[in-house]
């Protein structure tokens, strides 16, 4: 990383410290869709990884800049064809997949770039999601605060949808945390009391 | 943070080397001369220290204006300052002319001491390892055992690649905007065109034209009009000139009519004035030579093993000549050896000149990479 003489001034935010605690320290990540990248900075600070954010918008991208992270200006659902197979420990992407377009296109990237792969997305199939569904309206909640016409989340899923699709991708999941509307980890129901669902995932040999 | 300011009157240094330098090229020259400029403080630790490389028609005058020329700005004066993103109340910034630079430092026009004549055609081919040699050797004259940064443009940003390969030890951050790994045959072809119609002119002489009392001007002046088209995008001509004409109406004849035509005539005119013709046959040939990888059976990653430097690589959207394609190619071979690096491709419509502007959202990227840079 760039030499930073500032202290990290971060919050700590429950879905980062989810996804630390699967990260091994030292580790090689791969964080897509970095935002501002407030998580690699929080991962390098607290588990002392080295890494890349991968961006695509210019003000996240100086938002890197201004965090001390490495940050690579690239279209994800262009795919990841920068960065050599089997070359990171970790790829993560948090938050960022029910925007993407390519979504069956980004899971077989994490697989072939990572040894392991870290998704995290809004479930679904949280039960005041269902609720507005049923009372005729798309939901607009904590971890989905858009309307259905100003969303940029163009492929929203349950955590059902997402195992299959990692069934279908060949990923198997290594592990599953859900985290509630008071970040505490769910286990009775996950899929309908859960908001936020992590997973960490490998390539089936 | 202070308000950026102009950094006033600056002086330009000389420094003479006399270790021989064994030039890519297998020529020898036993000395030379390096005309330069610092700007800012070089701080006790020595570790603030960061060197400014130019492009194909830069030079040492990188900031700040001379005596008595109010208007002589160096030409990254909006870069380079107190207050600016690389900022000199930081940093102890250096900018150098080039070996076979036509402003001072020695070049085809100096006098060889063994003739008593300009070199004119003699003077050695130089290559951007040659010129990373001359560079490490004004370092040592003035006592800089590392740069915080090397930094560089186009042709400039070449030489922040090659310092990072040839000193890795000796450079923490690379800045390398707007720059490739290696010409491709087009940047070569159009490099070709603008040498020939320096060569073809009846004044050039072979390069001896300065025994003639003469100079190859319309030569350098049609090279410089290609380079200038070349270095500006579709969408800028269009925008600045459009089809405008100069006397509003058509005249049917082939003196200028269309703004352009005008634009492009005063442009080469004015570097015809200002430039050496041997020199930009030089430095055309520098650029088409470099290529780190040729070593390496063309693989980059393999060339880059040796680096240590973080590296913020910059490409400009609009830019053809130094396409963001290129530069993707050197963060894929840094990504390779897991290198610090950031990579930024900022939208502009001004193409290959790019670098050299004033865009705000590009200097904000440059002066938070600078601004993390501790010593």
């Amino acid at each position: 990383m760039n030499e930073i003489t500032k202290p990290a001034a971060i919050a700590l935010r429950p879905d980062f410290a989810a996804i630390a605690e699967w990260i091994k320290p030292g580790a090689k990540i791969l964080d897509l869709g970095c935002g501002d990248g407030s998580l690699l900075r929080y991962l390098r600070d607290t588990r002392n990884v080295f890494g890349y954010g991968v961006e695509i918008e210019d003000e996240n991208l100086l938002k890197c800049f201004h965090n001390g992270i490495n940050v690579i200006q690239n279209d994800l659902e262009a795919g990841l064809s920068s960065f050599e197979s089997d070359s990171f420990d970790y790829v993560i992407l948090s938050q960022t997949l029910q925007a993407m377009r390519n979504t069956e296109g980004i899971i077989q990237e994490m697989l072939r770039v990572g040894k392991e792969g870290i998704v995290s997305f809004p479930n679904f199939g949280y039960w005041k999601n269902r609720m507005q569904v049923i009372a005729g309206h798309m939901p607009v909640s904590e971890t989905l605060p858009y309307h259905w016409y100003d969303t940029p989340n163009i492929h929203l899923c349950t955590m059902g949808d997402f195992e299959a699709l990692c069934h279908q991708c060949n990923a198997r999941i290594l592990e599953r945390r859900v985290l509630n509307a008071y970040n505490r980890p769910v286990v009775f129901l996950p899929n309908l009391m859960g908001i936020l669902a992590f997973y960490r995932f490998e390539r089936r040999l | 943070m202070q308000e950026p300011k102009s950094l006033g009157v600056v002086t330009p240094q000389y420094v003479q080397i006399v270790k021989p330098l064994q030039l890519k090229s297998g020529y020898v020259l036993e000395s030379y001369h390096l005309v330069y400029e610092t700007y800012g403080q070089l701080n006790a630790a020595r570790s603030n220290a960061v060197l400014i490389c130019h492009a194909l028609s830069g030079n040492h005058h990188v900031a700040g204006v001379y005596a008595g020329k109010e208007k002589s700005f160096g030409w990254w004066d909006n870069m380079v300052g107190p207050g600016k993103p690389i900022d000199t109340e930081r940093f102890f910034v250096i900018g150098v002319n080039n070996l076979g630079g036509c402003h001072g430092s020695t070049g085809p026009a100096s006098i060889d001491t063994r003739t008593g004549q300009p070199y004119g055609a003699s003077f050695p081919m130089v290559t951007v390892e040659d010129w990373v040699e001359t560079q490490a050797q004004l370092a040592d004259h003035l006592g800089i055992e590392q740069f915080a940064a090397v930094v560089g443009g186009s042709l400039g940003g070449m030489q922040a690649l090659q310092w990072t390969l040839d000193y890795p030890e000796k450079v923490r951050h690379a800045v390398v905007v707007a720059a490739a790994a290696k010409l491709t045959a087009q940047n070569i072809a159009f490099n070709d065109v603008a040498r020939q119609a320096i060569m073809t002119d009846q004044e050039f002489y072979g390069g001896n034209y300065y025994a003639y009392g003469t100079l190859p001007r319309r030569g350098l002046r049609l090279a410089r009009m290609l380079g200038h088209i070349t270095y500006l995008s579709d969408d800028s001509m269009a925008a600045k000139f459009g089809r405008s004409l100069r006397k509003g109406e058509l005249s049917f004849g082939f003196d200028v009519e269309f703004e352009i035509e005008s634009y492009l005539r005063y442009q080469g005119d004015k570097f015809a004035d200002l430039f050496d013709a041997n020199t930009y046959l030089l430095m055309t040939k520098a650029l088409d030579y470099f290529n780190p990888a040729d070593s390496y059976n063309g693989d980059l990653s393999a060339a880059f093993r040796v680096v240590m430097s973080n590296f913020l690589i910059v490409s400009f959207t609009s830019d053809w000549r130094f396409s963001p394609e290129r530069s993707r190619e050197i963060v894929k071979a840094l990504l390779d050896n897991k290198i610090n690096v950031s990579y930024a491709e900022v939208p502009t419509t001004h193409g290959h000149d790019s670098f050299l502007m004033e865009t705000p959202y590009y200097h904000q990227l440059v002066r938070a990479y600078m601004d993390n840079i501790s010593f």
